[in-house]
């Protein structure tokens, strides 16, 4: 019976397998398609764009979206309050958030994960000095520190993507020690090291492999929350230059307009929502996809 | 029980200290903290003033010794801009944020606790449809676009409550509701998995096969069991509005800590910026510690954890 089993998971290909389950799961095929979408028009946004996001009209500026009355396809989402075309901005913004949330992850993921496995691998005081300082960021209100900290080091892109690679760290780094935890206490890092597998052995081979799955989910939504915290300081007038076309910068001025000139603010917004929206669903699916124990069930 | 409460005292005291020492570094990450508290277009006297007046050109262990020593004293200098000492203007502002917090919790956990129990009851239901949207929504829509969009249809086209303000009580609904949303859908979750997870226990199956009515399973068996789980929560909610409400605050115009950071960072203000970050910081710490501490009061199994 048991055998019969493998054989059956070995006849498919790893592809065919995830296929499977990205049709089984409609929630995480509307997740890959939404983050497709937003990947896709960042990445050709030249392309798709109907016009230059900085080029000014003030002729037409606060031009109503094209289904109410007064507006056209010409600018279907409508114009800002310098003219410029809001859905060409929102297209050229996901490029701004996008940046910010894939690099802020990597720093922050990388950074977590050396340390992480420091602390759970060494233990002892370095796991406390290491885990002391960890716990002590998480202690300060997030945004609030970001906050401050964006406001010290004023705006740039560089900037936003350091503050959220640093400060996003120390949750990275308590995920990856207490993986590492618990993998060390498995049975078969305990029959690696036996029968004398060097700690180098063990960390690549044994410890690297089974903390792929959970930290690519925690990236997933600490990704969708970076573009959300990157929109809030934008907000804030705290983010990447004035000029940029980003969707926090957009809200900014949309929240003067918004009395007359709703859409302004509300475009952008739904940008965000429907950004997050599909990386939420993408972790969620991925949490499915990648957990060892979920996979069996599935 | 007495040894666990003196140790966590300890660790939040430690804690304490490291954020004073993060709040001092905070404001010389660059190097020159005097630029970084004069106006953008300074002139080169104007700084060096204010790095004679804020005594940055003593050696930094001076500075660092003067900083704690005043912080001990609960003195964390003047506010550049009011010109007053900043913890008691930061204190001024704090009873405006708790109530706006204390009103976003309760609106949130209103909605949440039926919403997440009578979800995870019933499985497939449009109670739990509905339970799994605003699990999901809480987490996707972020809090100043609603707050903008509440404005929008209540305020502007419907004029049901007022746009900016804190005068009577219909001026916190939406502040509240803004603030409120990412809070409510994480007990929402929080509440329908673990109601889930009790609906299948021996004794929940137990009480129902003695005849007990549904209302009083949900209320007296699942119910008792998830509010554990939603107090090792809340005072982490609590910490996230601190944040939150400096969107929500200045959106709102609600005169708290969350606007006047907003405003003291405009304003390059870090005496006062670094004092309320030195509260809401604290104000965490301390309330996780009555976390902790309701927590092993009310499971006794966590006391004799680590």
């Amino acid at each position: 019976m048991r055998i019969d089993a493998l054989d059956q998971e070995n006849v498919r290909s790893p592809f065919q397998r995830v296929l499977r389950i990205v049709f089984r799961d409609k929630a995480g095929l509307v997740g890959v398609l939404l983050f497709g979408i937003v990947l896709f028009s960042a990445i050709f946004a030249p392309y798709i764009a109907p016009h230059h996001p900085l080029e000014q009209n003030l002729r037409i500026s606060r031009q109503v979206p094209a289904w109410q009355e007064g507006g056209d396809w010409e600018h279907p989402l409508g114009t800002d309050n310098l003219g410029r075309d809001m859905l060409s901005r929102i297209i050229y913004g996901s490029r701004v958030s996008l940046t910010v949330g894939f690099f802020g992850v990597l720093i922050s993921m990388s950074l977590g994960m050396i340390l992480g496995l420091v602390a759970g691998y060494v233990g002892g005081r370095t796991d406390n000095i290491i885990m002391g300082i960890a716990n002590l960021f998480l202690a300060i209100p997030y945004l609030l520190l970001v906050v401050v900290v964006a406001a010290v080091l004023g705006r740039s892109l560089i900037n936003v993507i350091m503050i959220f690679g640093f400060t996003n760290a120390p949750l990275f780094v308590r995920i990856t020690r207490g993986e590492v935890l618990r993998i060390r206490k498995s049975g078969y890092v305990e029959s690696a090291t036996s029968i004398g597998a060097r700690p180098g052995r063990i960390i690549f081979q044994h410890i690297l492999p089974n903390l792929i799955g959970p930290l690519l989910t925690v990236a997933t939504f600490e990704m969708s929350g970076m573009i959300f915290y990157e929109a809030g300081l934008g907000f804030l007038g705290l983010s990447v230059p004035p000029g940029v076309p980003s969707w926090g910068n957009m809200l900014a001025a949309g929240r003067q307009y918004i009395q007359f000139s709703p859409w302004i603010a509300a475009f952008p917004g739904l940008a965000i929502v429907f950004t997050s929206l599909g990386m939420n669903l993408l972790g969620d699916w991925l949490r499915d996809v990648l957990d060892p124990k979920m996979r069996r069930s599935a | 029980m007495q040894r666990y409460l003196f140790s966590r005292l300890i660790q939040s005291a430690l804690l304490m200290v490291g954020v004073l020492v993060i709040t001092f570094f905070m404001v010389r990450l660059t190097g020159d903290p005097a630029r970084v508290m004069t106006p953008r277009d300074a002139s080169p006297e104007r700084v060096e003033a204010m790095r004679e007046a804020m005594g940055f050109n003593d050696p930094l262990i001076i500075q660092f010794t003067r900083y704690m020593g005043g912080a001990a004293r609960g003195n964390f200098g003047q506010s550049l801009h009011y010109r007053a000492p900043a913890m008691s203007l930061v204190m001024q502002r704090v009873p405006a944020t708790i109530e706006l917090t204390l009103a976003a919790m309760g609106f949130a956990l209103f909605f949440a606790i039926p919403l997440g129990v009578f979800g995870g009851s019933r499985p497939g239901s449009i109670w739990d449809t509905l339970a799994r949207g605003f699990g999901l929504l809480g987490q996707t829509v972020p809090n100043f676009w609603l707050a903008l969009m509440l404005i929008v249809v209540f305020a502007v086209d419907l004029g049901w409550f007022p746009s900016f303000g804190r005068s009577g009580p219909m001026s916190i609904v939406l502040p509240a509701v803004a603030l409120g949303f990412f809070p409510l859908g994480q007990f929402v979750r929080l509440v329908r998995s673990a109601t889930l997870e009790v609906r299948g226990e021996d004794y929940i199956r137990t009480a129902y096969s003695k005849g007990i009515e549904e209302r009083a399973v949900l209320g007296r068996h699942v119910f008792r069991n998830v509010s554990i789980t939603l107090v090792s929560i809340v005072g982490v909610q609590f910490g996230y509005m601190l944040g939150g409400s400096i969107y929500i605050e200045s959106i709102f115009s609600w005169p708290g800590i969350g606007r006047m950071i907003n405003e003291a960072v405009q304003a390059r203000d870090f005496p006062l910026v670094q004092a309320i970050a030195v509260f809401s910081a604290g104000f965490v710490v301390v309330l996780n510690l009555l976390t902790d501490v309701a927590y092993a009061l009310i499971d006794p199994r966590i006391r004799y954890e680590d």
